[in-house]
């Protein structure tokens, strides 16, 4: 498991209060893991926060799994 | 049209004498104080220090797993959720939880959800929920603000969080009106249910001010006692001639009110009848009550108008009383005033020397008291009343609670802006 989905996971986890098996890769943060459109805005300033980098508005709405949150932190910080 | 009766039929308390209504209750008529010296903030540069603060699991004010009616946050609900609320919400959660379970009511059916709503206020908000988000957004700019800073502070989201917690889908509302909101909120509730607009209110107020800014802002307007942060328990003293400003509060008080057909179709106990409601604004000044008390003598004598009685009606009067040097002879008069020649056999009694103003949760706390000395025969204690700074013919209840059978009692919350509001119950099966 790469450096970057193992901090995401812990992130999701501590935000959303899901057991950890259910944050794969292609996990939907609203429709899989019970977050609502508050919970996706606390994740993405949690996930800038963390890998110190910004993620502006209109890439934070293409951000709807756990995938695609470690496809774009990994593009931005490698 | 012809108005309907509205009757209480479930209660739930979270004081500085802790949580869970008869564990309060039976604190406040034994003489206890909830009042301490605040140890969760930095005090050193606060004018006041003391506070009628909730006891809790983490040693807060005297709290701990194992001691009776320490509260919990996470009994209530998840560390995550806790952290989108401000901490007045979580009291009105828990107080209209207890409110709810108490009075055994349960949806029937779609409708009857839509039959129940909720009407809880506060003086204040998020105080703190504020001060944090103001501090990031100074030192880290607007990208570092939470998207729950607004839900978590808006006065309005303890009847919304209440509501989506039960499914109530009724009326939604939220009174404020600082240290009134309480007796507001359940009055004007009572009225939803009296002109048909609901079956059943979950009412009340809740607060939690006890912060640095709280402390520091009605410090300056000059309302807190200042000369009891080695003796807090001694800090809240009404009528007595060394009161020297109020001791802040936090909590929650919340009713469950019902349609007395209903409530009785589904065999509740009933606590006691919302017999009378009076407001009134003093057109005076912004903190300081006015001279002649006359705000407040309007507010009790609709009141007693509202409820087709006289000043001699009345058993007790839990007192507005929040142990200013200017505020308590203020009502003690307008109180003489209104109940004349019976006057001596009235008992007056301000709970807010045992647990502190609890601001807009004031007025509902002290509904809640006003509906227990019915319940029990026994009018609570003004504590720290050794020298009274005026002579009256009025029972102030001093230092120790009063048995009296008590049909009729009334409770008066009057507040910054010179708004006041009187709640008259009654004995009713």
């Amino acid at each position: 498991m790469s450096d970057v989905l193992a901090r995401v996971k812990k992130i999701v986890v501590e935000h959303l209060d899901v057991e950890e098996e259910k944050v794969t890769e292609s996990a939907s943060f609203i429709d899989d893991l019970g977050a609502d459109s508050l919970d996706n805005v606390e994740l993405v300033m949690a996930f800038e926060e963390e890998f110190d980098i910004e993620i502006p508005d209109d890439a934070a709405e293409h951000i709807q799994t756990v995938g695609d949150a470690v496809k774009f932190i990994s593009e931005k910080t490698s | 049209m012809s108005k309907r009766r509205v009757v209480v039929t479930g209660l739930g308390l979270v004081t500085p004498l802790g949580c869970g209504v008869e564990t309060v209750w039976s604190r406040l008529i034994q003489g206890q104080s909830g009042l301490a010296r605040i140890e969760h903030f930095e005090t050193d540069d606060l004018s006041c220090q003391i506070a009628g603060i909730v006891p809790r699991v983490d040693g807060r004010n005297g709290g701990a797993p194992d001691v009776d009616g320490s509260f919990d946050p996470d009994a209530v609900m998840a560390p995550r959720e806790q952290k989108r609320i401000d901490d007045f919400i979580l009291y009105a959660i828990a107080a209209a939880d207890e409110a709810l379970k108490h009075s055994g009511w349960e949806a029937a059916d779609e409708r009857a959800s839509e039959r129940a709503g909720v009407l809880i206020g506060s003086g204040i908000g998020g105080l703190q929920t504020i001060y944090d988000a103001s501090v990031t957004l100074h030192e880290r700019g607007p990208r570092k603000l939470s998207p729950f800073v607004i839900p978590a502070m808006l006065i309005n989201l303890a009847s919304g969080q209440v509501s989506i917690r039960h499914g109530l889908k009724g009326p939604n509302h939220a009174v404020v009106t600082a240290c009134s909101t309480g007796a507001h909120a359940i009055g004007d509730a009572a009225r939803l249910i009296a002109y048909g607009d609901a079956d059943m209110m979950v009412a009340g107020g809740a607060e939690s001010a006890i912060t640095r800014l709280g402390f520091g802002g009605f410090g300056a307007a000059r309302a807190l006692s200042t000369g009891f942060n080695d003796n807090p328990k001694a800090g809240s003293r009404p009528y007595d001639k060394d009161r020297d400003g109020f001791v802040m509060g936090e909590g929650a008080g919340v009713v469950i009110l019902e349609d007395y057909d209903s409530a009785k179709a589904r065999g509740a106990t009933i606590y006691g009848e919302v017999a009378g409601y009076g407001l009134s604004g003093d057109a005076y000044h912004i903190t300081a009550p006015a001279e002649d008390g006359d705000g407040g003598y309007r507010s009790m004598k609709m009141a007693l108008d509202n409820a087709g009685m006289t000043g001699g009606d009345i058993d007790y009067v839990n007192a507005h009383g929040t142990s200013t040097p200017k505020g308590d002879e203020i009502e003690l008069r307008a109180v003489e005033r209104l109940f004349g020649g019976t006057a001596d056999s009235l008992v007056m009694s301000s709970t807010k020397s045992a647990i502190g103003h609890l601001l807009g949760a004031a007025g509902a706390v002290e509904a809640i008291f006003s509906i227990l000395a019915m319940r029990d025969g026994i009018c609570p204690p003004t504590l720290n009343l050794d020298n009274p700074s005026v002579e009256t013919a009025i029972n102030l209840a001093p230092k120790a609670a009063v048995k009296k059978t008590v049909d009729v009692a009334l409770s008066n919350s009057f507040g910054f802006g010179g708004t006041n509001a009187s709640v008259i119950f009654r004995r009713a099966d």
